[in-house]
């Protein structure tokens, strides 16, 4: 502190090398085009240019999941899609979360049945689950924000 | 309504005895038919220059059991011409589900009759690419029998959560 | 019966490709479920001679949701939410067939003013899928900007849609017997304001598209298929009206009071991806024309029918008459019964022909429901719409398809 108030006017701050790795972390996490159902058109509507996602360092959704750090699972998982999904979480590099968006990706939703997994959080860890059916832009947004909150309280042994 | 019954006559001429009955319900008409007499009734409502009914709609099947005859297979066509649709209906039995394919007739029937297989399990004779097509390769059964259960979960109450909870495959890193 | 094992085989599916992916000739690949450009789950193997497509086959199932059998084991009214969930581009138009294989089922009447409605949000609808379709079909063919005008219009079509019913997507506005409940007064400003502003924006989205040479160069003699193939392949919808055979259900069997209103019926002539477009956005326009009429002559009076066998009383005659009650008791208890036959009610949605097939048994649950929906019959035709086109053209071709998978997989 004593450094800031002698250097102040320079332009300098110091922190600790947690606080940058995480704020760095949260200003610029790609989310990964995952959109599975009804949700994923919510997801389009968020990205586009009434509820913008890029205000909040999203600009663009990687298809490739090798190259973004978000999976947000919107829709529904079949049966027949939940391997899939599986794999391609694992494909994706550490650090990664995971936002379960809608009622089906969180609990199974709508649909109690032979052909939804009921909860994706049966099949990839999940970090926040956002409810609605579809969840409004608006909720998606928020539950980005509080994604956001738990990346800056997270620790750098817990990706190290 | 008169094209209709003018198809029904026919229909009832070309056939025979494979030709069941028909009952009319609100306006819409289902011919009833023997499974064997499938094809040669389809071919003869496609290929009949007065009939004209070109467009298979839809092929869907509904499960009685325990009733028997436990399945009934439902063809929809239209006649674009004329602007009427005509509803076919052939029962099988449980023991032998297996109706003649529409393939040949209308395309169109490639794909409904995979989901009929897929979802009850009824066989069609001549089809050139049976396998399932909704359902995962290697699922066993076929859902939508009445026989099948519903698969669903135990809703999660207060009084049950932490039960169920523990129940529950979590997924790991 | 079925296949129980748990790999496949080589030797099983061998049938799907030519000799020459056997011999390592041409190459197998596979379009993921999770592809940008697939729009939603859809997987495509495709035999590849190079870029060019020689075979592609789809493989859907990865969004099957067993709808039509959780609707079995749920009342009537309880079914609905259902139906919402299955194409989720035009919800209205869901709940729509539904609800009309019911009251159709039952004899039940529906009050005009309902009918008039239910035509203007069906058509609102109808507008707003086809903005998501251009949006992503513009957007797989790299027009980008294309994509942020449409959600933007659709935004405004989606208020209209949560100012009737609370919801943006998952309405359930439409109820047997008619609405949930009656409009509120800011409905008709809102909608004048859409007829006036979305001609202008329609002209818009023209001008970026229509006479624009790279458009045209990606779009021009891509997939074409001749009328009399489509309708053997089971083509219903744009995509059939594309390849000149003028089929629309509004027009052909109407329902819910089409039949008052004058619209024209978009026909191409070269069935190619060019002539799908030029037909959805006509029918942008000629939706507008609908709404404007239906909004124009909106008829007062009640929004629900009255016959309380299956329509609930209103809140108010519960505490003063006794039939009100037993009638509220007996719908939210058990839920009114159908007979035991079947209907078979199709109507016209944004992808094509969407039917209800409903059976009833006497009971107050429907004993099997079958949608068949035009996504599925569209998307038989893809092989045949992509051989011999480069696989930057089968984009193009899957996104003038217009397919939902929801639609597909149930």
């Amino acid at each position: 502190m004593g450094v800031e108030q002698k250097l102040g006017n320079l332009g300098v701050v110091t922190t600790s090398l947690e606080k940058v790795v995480n704020w760095s972390r949260t200003n610029a996490m790609w989310p990964m085009l995952f959109g599975l159902a009804c949700c994923a058109i919510e997801m389009m509507a968020a990205q586009a240019a009434d509820y913008d996602l890029s205000r909040f360092g999203m600009e663009l959704m990687r298809a490739s999941p090798r190259q973004s750090d978000l999976m947000i699972v919107a829709g529904r998982v079949s049966r027949k899609m939940a391997p899939v999904l599986r794999r391609l979480y694992d494909q994706m590099p550490d650090p990664k979360w995971v936002i379960s968006m809608g009622d089906c990706a969180s609990c199974g939703g709508v649909f109690n049945n032979y052909a939804i997994v009921p909860g994706v959080d049966e099949v990839v860890p999940v970090d926040v689950y956002v409810a609605g059916c579809p969840p409004r832009p608006e909720a998606l947004i928020h539950g980005i924000l509080t994604l956001h909150e738990k990346v800056r309280g997270e620790k750098l042994r817990d990706w190290a | 309504m008169n094209h209709v019954e003018k198809a029904v006559d026919s229909l009832r001429g070309a056939l025979g005895p494979a030709f069941v009955g028909v009952d009319v319900f609100r306006g819409q008409t289902t011919v009833e038919l023997a499974a064997g007499g499938l094809q040669q009734a389809v071919r003869h409502l496609r290929d009949d220059p007065g009939l004209d009914f070109g467009f298979l709609a839809a092929l869907t099947a509904a499960d009685r059991w325990p009733a028997e005859p436990r399945f009934a297979v439902l063809y929809q066509v239209y006649s674009l011409a004329h602007n009427v649709f005509l509803g076919l209906r052939v029962r099988l039995d449980g023991a032998s589900a297996e109706v003649d394919s529409l393939e040949s007739i209308f395309p169109a029937a490639n794909w409904h009759e995979r989901e009929v297989f897929d979802l009850f399990g009824i066989t069609f004779r001549g089809h050139s690419d049976l396998r399932r097509i909704l359902m995962p390769y290697d699922w066993v059964g076929h859902p939508l029998r009445k026989d099948q259960p519903q698969g669903y979960e135990e809703v999660q109450f207060t009084f049950n959560f932490d039960e169920i909870d523990r129940r529950k495959p979590y997924a790991r890193e | 019966m079925g296949l129980t094992q748990m790999d496949i085989t080589v030797d099983e599916l061998k049938h799907l490709v030519s000799d020459r992916a056997l011999q390592g000739e041409t190459m197998l690949l596979n379009m993921g479920p999770q592809h940008p450009s697939t729009h939603g789950v859809l997987r495509l193997l495709l035999e590849l001679d190079g870029e060019v497509v020689v075979n592609c086959i789809p493989d859907i199932g990865y969004l099957h949701t067993g709808i039509e059998k959780n609707m079995e084991s749920k009342t009537y009214t309880q079914a609905i939410v259902m139906t919402d969930r299955m194409d989720y581009l035009n919800t209205m138009g869901n709940v729509l067939v539904y609800v009309l294989a019911i009251e159709k089922l039952v004899d039940l009447d529906v009050p005009p003013r309902a009918q008039s409605v239910r035509v203007i949000l069906t058509e609102l609808q109808r507008i707003a899928s086809h903005l998501v379709w251009l949006g992503t079909h513009a957007l797989d063919l790299a027009a980008m900007s294309v994509f942020l005008y449409c959600f933007r219009e659709r935004e405004l079509i989606l208020d209209v849609l949560e100012m009737c019913s609370g919801q943006r997507m998952m309405t359930s506005y439409f109820r047997p017997g008619g609405l949930w409940r009656d409009v509120p007064p800011e409905f008709e400003p809102a909608v004048r304001s859409i007829l006036e502003l979305m001609p202008g924006r329609i002209d818009q989205y023209e001008d970026l598209l229509t006479k624009n040479p790279l458009w045209i160069d990606r779009t021009r003699r891509i997939g074409v298929i001749s009328g009399p193939e489509a309708l053997r392949a089971g083509m219903t919808g744009p995509s059939l009206r594309g390849s000149g055979v003028s089929w629309d259900l509004r027009k052909a069997q109407p329902y819910s009071g089409y039949e008052q209103y004058e619209f024209d019926v978009p026909v191409g002539s070269n069935g190619d991806v060019y002539d799908r477009y030029l037909c959805r956005m006509e029918e942008m326009r000629q939706s507008l024309r609908i709404v404007e009429q239906a909004l124009r002559n909106l008829p007062s009076g009640p929004v629900l029918s009255g016959n309380r066998k299956f329509v609930p009383p209103p809140r108010s005659e519960l505490g003063e008459s006794m039939e009100a009650l037993i009638h509220h008791f007996k719908l939210w208890t058990e839920g009114f019964s159908a007979p035991a036959a079947s209907v078979f009610v199709p109507v016209e949605s944004p992808r094509g022909e969407l039917a209800c097939y409903l059976e009833g048994d006497g009971g107050p649950k429907p004993y099997r429901v079958h949608f068949r929906t035009p996504s599925f019959g569209n998307l038989q035709a893809l092989p045949q719409l992509a051989r011999g086109h480069l696989v930057a053209d089968l984009v193009g071709i899957i996104g003038s398809l217009d397919i939902v998978l929801g639609d597909v997989d149930r």
